[in-house]
């Protein structure tokens, strides 16, 4: 490996820091050097298509649609699919067997759902009747009018609460809210003028 | 492992545990001329490896949450290392409803890797809670008896803050405080109004360069470990100066079991499971130093049974693993509409809260005793997994409306989180569980706990406070708890805190202590106590600075009562 690594950038860093010296400028360019050489370690190795490593082609295609579903591509950024959601949830649920037992049991529950209803599965539903099912299951209310929706309603609460964290900790989730920092500053310059009192 | 190795040298003093307490033992006593052995439970840490500074959540597979996402119930993995609710293979136990919770950390520095670095003296009238109010036990010592130490700690470790002249929370030696942030000027404003001081936080964090470590540098991320060691920890601060004397000898992986005794009843060393080898070892020295947390040091002193200690060491009084107590946790979050409008700016600043609100009630009328300080946070945090749990239970939905409203209400949530101090009671204790031993032999601990009525009424003023707060800003409180049952207004379980003291507590009597006023045993008189244990009440005041104070001054006894040779 060529070049310079964050692990170098920062065992300098410290080896300043034990000696006391030059530090007052090193934390900024460290930061930035860090960021840039993981940005360069990901770009340049091999991407490729993500393969699921838990869930099924069916089910997985499922969990795309439905994350895309739940926080979608508007006119201000990508939605979750692009920010790679579904492949973070796939993986935490290969790790992890209460998600296998939530997720994987609410998609089957799911499919359940729109094979008696509309004789398909979900993604085989069309536009509208994924719509539909969506507005049954995406608010706690509807299971008190049919308390069979409650388990369904159970699982899209995990499922949209994991999309938030998929899509909020990729660079596109981050830059859609505008977050700034994660940087060195020699000072912190504290609350910007109020807009209007 | 039936063959005992020995070491081939007494060393003057066996320090156990390389935290906050342990730590300062052993830069005071090898600074002071006495050579160390330091045994710590864990391995090294190598900030420049191990810490996480400046990594964004994608820049990992798992954005922050571990592998199936089980570090976000430890502090997430960026967490400096290390840390858990539950080591394998090192088990701890609950008696029925006791549900304890404890926090460890096995590594050189312990907990001081990643603590949230907030650092409160203890006022006066906390040394003195039994003559003020009649309930629990003074002190045998006094603030100002503590006052010099305190002031040797801050000066050395660094902590910034304001004077105020509040006689609850007394001012130390600080480095400047950093700028308010727009959340906690909101909470200042409200609290202003409502005669509730709202003042700078002080925290171990360097505003100014010190002892060779630079200034901070803002990156709000102290709990992932400080590359640049611009903020307190005992593996960065303590470890190396001792290291530099050339007198301590650090033994990592060493997994104490036993504090070895004499036929005069007086400490000889310590017995210890090298856990690379999985032999038996151990250390001799002249006098022993147990600094390896609260609890685990009362499991060591129960584990230390001998003939002439049948109870286990230095517990003739029975107090040994008593008197526990966490600080009273509840939580509670306002939304801020005034806050959609502010511009997008760097809200990071240090890792932890600018301003706080001490206690400010005394004399007051209150239905319990003591106080509480309330630590502030949110608003336009680095954005993390769980952030939006709350936002999506209270707006449910999907789809484009469900991410604008991410967008509008991200940065306007306000976070309190009440820290109270508990009264010792005879239902919360440790003791080692006759059933159980870890990995390595040793007997566990059993944990009971139960709060008290004081405590579940603190909470509750807790909650009536945040929502006032919250009200008078104009935000709109969020949280909602119960008002009976299990954990009623909040209440955390006992240990969630991570501020368990009490264990092995001071005080002027050997019937109804472990320790005497300089944290010396009074049954052993070559074995202290330099962690949280040796605290006889804890104050709405986080213990670290209080652990390294106590340390510091038992250290100094320490050290002449070896120049006078009577250790």
């Amino acid at each position: 490996m060529k070049g310079i690594s964050r692990r170098d950038v920062l065992r300098n860093l410290a080896i300043g820091a034990a000696g006391g010296s030059v530090l007052q400028m090193i934390p900024a360019q460290a930061a930035e050097l860090a960021h840039e050489t993981i940005q360069k370690e990901k770009a340049s190795s091999p991407a490729g298509k993500y393969s699921p490593k838990h869930f099924p082609p069916h089910q997985y295609q499922t969990l795309v649609l439905l994350c895309g579903a739940i926080l979608p591509k508007d006119e201000v950024s990508g939605g979750a699919i692009e920010a790679g959601a579904p492949e973070f949830i796939d993986l935490l649920t290969s790790e992890n067997e209460e998600y296998q037992a939530v997720l994987g049991g609410g998609l089957m529950w799911l499919d359940n759902f729109c094979t008696d209803r509309y004789e398909h599965s979900f993604v085989e539903c069309t536009p509208g009747q994924q719509k539909e099912v969506l507005e049954f299951i995406a608010y706690r209310k509807n299971a008190k009018t049919d308390p069979t929706l409650s388990q369904g309603i159970a699982f899209f609460a995990k499922l949209r609460n994991m999309t938030c964290d998929g899509f909020y900790t990729s660079k596109i989730g981050i830059e859609d809210l505008k977050y700034i920092g994660n940087m060195a500053l020699a000072e912190f310059p504290g609350c910007p003028p109020l807009p209007s009192e | 492992m039936t063959q005992v190795i020995r070491s081939p040298k007494t060393y003057d003093v066996c320090v156990i545990g390389s935290g906050a307490g342990g730590g300062m033992a052993a830069k005071i006593l090898t600074e002071g001329g006495l050579t160390v052995a330091l045994l710590e439970a864990g391995g090294p840490v190598n900030p420049a490896k191990d810490f996480q500074m400046f990594v964004w959540p994608y820049d990992v597979p798992h954005r922050g949450v571990g592998v199936g996402g089980k570090a976000a119930e430890n502090f997430g993995e960026f967490l400096a290392p290390n840390g858990a609710w539950k080591i394998d293979g090192e088990p701890y136990t609950s008696a029925p409803g006791a549900n304890f919770q404890w926090f460890r950390s096995r590594i050189v520095g312990g907990r001081t890797n990643h603590w949230g670095r907030i650092a409160l003296r203890f006022a006066p009238v906390d040394f003195r809670s039994k003559t003020h109010d009649g309930i629990g036990e003074d002190w045998p010592i006094s603030y100002d008896d503590l006052a010099p130490y305190y002031d040797k700690v801050e000066s050395y470790i660094g902590v910034f803050g304001t004077k105020e002249n509040l006689p609850g929370a007394p001012d130390g030696v600080f480095l400047p405080p950093p700028k308010p942030r727009c959340n906690e000027l909101l909470v200042k404003k409200a609290c202003d109004k409502l005669n509730i001081p709202c003042i700078p936080a002080r925290l171990a964090i360097l505003t100014k360069p010190l002892h060779g470590r630079p200034s901070c540098h803002y990156c709000a991320q102290c709990g992932r470990g400080c590359v640049t060691a611009s903020n307190f920890s005992s593996s960065q601060v303590l470890i190396p100066p001792a290291m530099q004397t050339g007198r301590l000898t650090l033994i990592t992986h060493a997994m104490a079991r036993e504090i070895l005794v004499g036929p005069d009843g007086k400490a000889t060393g310590v017995a210890y499971i090298d856990k690379a080898t999985l032999t038996k070892k151990s250390i001799s020295a002249r006098a022993v130093v147990v600094a390896a947390s609260a609890c685990e040091s009362a499991r060591l002193l129960l584990n230390s049974r001998s003939r002439v200690f049948p109870d286990g060491l230095a517990n003739s009084s029975g107090q040994v693993g008593r008197n526990l107590t966490d600080s009273v946790g509840s939580h509670g979050s306002g939304y801020f509409p005034s806050m959609e409008k502010m511009p997008p700016h760097n809200h990071d600043g240090t890792g932890g809260m600018h301003m706080y609100i001490p206690w400010w009630k005394y004399g007051g009328r209150n239905d319990f005793p003591r106080g509480y300080h309330i630590e502030l946070s949110g608003g336009r945090e680095m954005p993390q997994a769980g952030m939006f749990d709350d936002l999506c239970e209270e707006v449910e939905g999907y789809g484009a409306d469900l991410k604008a409203t991410c967008r509008k209400r991200y940065g306007t949530t306000i976070d309190f989180a009440g820290r109270g101090e508990m009264v010792p009671n005879p239902d919360t204790y440790c003791e080692i569980d006759p059933d159980v031993v870890d990995q390595w032999g040793v007997p566990v601990l059993r944990f009971h706990f139960k709060w008290g009525e004081y405590e579940l009424r603190q909470a509750k003023d807790m909650q009536e406070t945040f929502k006032a707060i919250v009200d008078t800003a104009g935000g709109e409180y969020l949280t909602r708890t119960k008002t009976e049952g299990h954990y009623p207004f909040g209440i955390q379980p006992g240990g969630k805190i991570i501020h368990e003291v009490g264990t092995a507590r001071m005080g002027a009597d050997p019937k109804t202590s472990v320790l005497n006023r300089f944290c010396q045993a009074h049954d052993v008189k070559n074995l202290f106590v330099t962690d949280g244990a040796p605290l006889v009440t804890n104050p709405d005041k986080n213990p670290t600075l209080t652990i390294m104070a106590l340390s510091w001054r038992a250290s100094e006894y320490l050290l002449d009562e070896a120049k006078k040779g009577n250790i």
